[in-house]
């Protein structure tokens, strides 16, 4: 059968949550609130890799010999569901929690799913690794997520990352086969990250690239359109499609359906476009509100765009041209 | 001469829509399809050639650039279209795209059609068709399975479901990538559902394809394509290896910026065919558009 190529598909049917994803300060207050009732559901990707949808971001799920490796949690309350959802795969200790980037809908888990979890210690693993699973992320996820000596930190200390990485990347070899995990700056995020399945030939690509709406730039964590784009074309580059461009590596999206290389070169065309022509009337002078009147992304909008929610067209538009007109 | 290219272009179009009207009921369910009978069905398994004469222009050359006439289109397509530059087609990961279900059978599209059985119970599971063109390949499954989950991946062929209505095949295709409907940069979007009806009289097969697409068209799309029966017929292997066409730094997609694009006249000036008309629209389709058309200044060359 050619078409799919997912095996069988199945539900997990555990009350699960919306997406929510701590942007603004408006975001953030949506993200407090409770999230409507959905199903979570688990769908084999590829090689040993699956995908959790509905637990808040989407979820990258990997199992072998050695046990569990997550990519991202999900939101904090739907942790047990998430928990429920993997030991109806595998009875194996959750080993490894890697975080795309710092966002609630992506990390809110680690707290409760981490403790549950047991990194191998020993060697030149520090003393205390073998307690709960390890948290892997770019180091501003971590900055982002504690606080200075006597300040709150946003999140509680056992959800922080506990093995961090400032350089372009770093490689793991986990269940067999080789894992990537790939700064992209300033991004989504600051502290976004790729998680690349060599093996598997997946890659989970957190919110620099979702099939829900236009891409989420969070300014205060210091995102950027420009980054996005060059983002999406490193995703390009690490993805090969197999024949008539389909298949070959897939996708697993921050939110949304799961994707190929096709998908994301769909979605790099329309970011750059829309950058281009913001950009475009930025180098001429007009105002925000003159850019708004253009309607720079009329031809997206019935695909991505929203009038309501957490991330409407108009918050794109001000974000995209609030970022390209930044003195240099 | 050029006025009466124009009414031709409208009447064929119409004919063939009124015929597609007549002939099927547009809409389908996308849920799950009832499994095939294990007793008789029409068997449309074959090798096809196809014939042209019916949006020839469009088909073979291609369709001129800022050519919407007769189509259902939103002002998001439009502006899409008119954003669109070819040159895009050079960039490697647009280079081996094979066309989507819903256009495949209108390019070069010799078709072969063949029926996967269950051994023990010889009933019907699917049929799958190729086509020449990039050589796409497609299931209908005929066995009442249902259509995946929203979440899941889609492709360039969808996800096909079928059933008989008498000797009548009708498909219903959901999960399909981003495509076209015309080549020229009018797109269809992945939220799109295809319905098809195919047909046999003799040995001509029709095909009447309806597309749905909440994006981009304001209305059902609806198209009639023909082939007919060629036993001989081989279809060759497509082979493609998407190259370096142009250097480029990376990242760059060809487009058009709003208003730059000064060919968007030129098939209207080209053919004497009114600028207003050539933006298409669902008005465009009607016979009524007629009327309007002939009040309407035509461009000097």
């Amino acid at each position: 059968m050619r078409g799919f190529g997912l095996g069988v598909w199945f539900v997990l049917t555990v009350v699960g949550a919306v997406v929510a994803t701590g942007v603004t300060p408006k975001a953030r207050a949506q993200q407090n609130q409770a999230p409507a009732p959905a199903d979570l559901r688990v769908m084999p990707v590829q090689g040993s890799v699956y995908m959790i949808v509905g637990a808040g971001g989407n979820i990258a799920l990997q199992i072998g010999d050695e046990g569990v490796l997550l990519v991202d949690t999900g939101l904090a309350q739907n942790a047990d569901k998430v928990v429920d959802a993997i030991r109806k795969l595998t009875d194996k200790p959750i080993r490894y929690i890697i975080n795309t980037h710092v966002h609630a809908d992506h990390t809110g888990g680690n707290e409760a799913i981490g403790t549950l979890g047991s990194r191998v210690a020993g060697g030149n693993v520090g003393a205390g690794a073998g307690v709960g699973a390890g948290i892997i992320a770019h180091e501003n996820v971590l900055n982002r997520m504690s606080a200075p000596t006597g300040e709150q930190a946003a999140a509680p200390f056992s959800a922080w990352p506990t093995d961090t990485y400032f350089t372009k990347k770093k490689e793991l070899h986990v269940n067999g086969e080789a894992i990537i995990i790939e700064h992209q700056p300033a991004a989504h995020t600051d502290g976004d990250s790729f998680v690349h399945f060599r093996k598997s030939d997946v890659v989970s690509a957190g919110d620099i690239f979702v099939t829900t709406t236009f891409p989420i730039l969070d300014a205060q964590r210091a995102g950027g359109i420009n980054g996005i784009v060059a983002a999406l074309n490193r995703l390009i580059d690490i993805t090969i499609p197999k024949e008539k461009q389909e298949a070959g590596t897939y996708v697993i999206p921050g939110h949304g359906r799961l994707c190929d290389e096709a998908d994301v070169v769909e979605y790099r065309d329309m970011v750059t476009i829309v950058r281009d022509r913001i950009e475009d009337l930025v180098k001429k002078g007009r105002t925000l509100a003159q850019v708004k009147a253009a309607r720079p992304t009329i031809d997206y909008d019935g695909r991505y765009g929203a009038t309501t929610g957490f991330w409407t067209t108009e918050m794109f538009i001000d974000a995209v041209y609030n970022d390209l007109s930044k003195k240099k | 001469m050029e006025t009466k290219m124009i009414r031709l272009t409208i009447l064929g179009g119409l004919a063939a829509t009124a015929i597609a009207a007549a002939a099927i009921v547009v809409s389908a369910p996308v849920s799950a399809q009832g499994p095939a009978p294990a007793g008789g069905f029409y068997d449309l398994s074959g090798e096809y050639a196809p014939r042209y004469h019916e949006d020839q222009p469009e088909r073979i050359p291609g369709p001129e650039i800022a050519d919407y006439l007769g189509l259902p289109i939103s002002e998001a397509a439009r502006v899409h279209g008119d954003s669109w530059n070819a040159s895009i087609l050079t960039l490697p990961e647009h280079q081996c795209k094979p066309h989507p279900a819903d256009y495949a059978p209108r390019g070069p599209a010799n078709l072969r059609i063949w029926k996967e059985l269950d051994t023990a119970s010889q009933r019907l599971i699917a049929f799958h068709t190729h086509i020449s063109w990039q050589a796409p390949e497609r299931t209908i499954w005929m066995d009442g399975r249902p259509h995946p989950p929203e979440y899941a991946a889609h492709t360039w062929q969808g996800f096909s479901t079928g059933r008989f209505e008498g000797d009548i095949l009708t498909v219903t295709t959901t999960h399909l990538k981003l495509g076209w409907i015309r080549r020229n940069g009018i797109p269809r979007s992945d939220l799109a559902t295809l319905t098809e009806h195919y047909y046999r009289h003799g040995d001509v097969l029709t095909l009447v394809s309806i597309i749905n697409d909440p994006v981009y068209l304001t209305e059902s799309f609806i198209r009639t394509t023909n082939w007919v029966a060629d036993p001989r017929q081989q279809i060759a292997p497509y082979p493609c290896d998407a190259v370096v066409e142009i250097d480029r730094p990376q990242g760059v997609v060809p487009h058009h910026l709003p208003g730059t694009n000064s060919f968007i006249p030129e098939f209207g000036t080209k053919h004497g065919i009114p600028i207003e008309a050539t933006r298409g629209g669902a008005e465009t389709q009607y016979p009524e558009y007629q009327l309007k058309l002939q009040s309407m200044p035509k461009p000097q060359k």
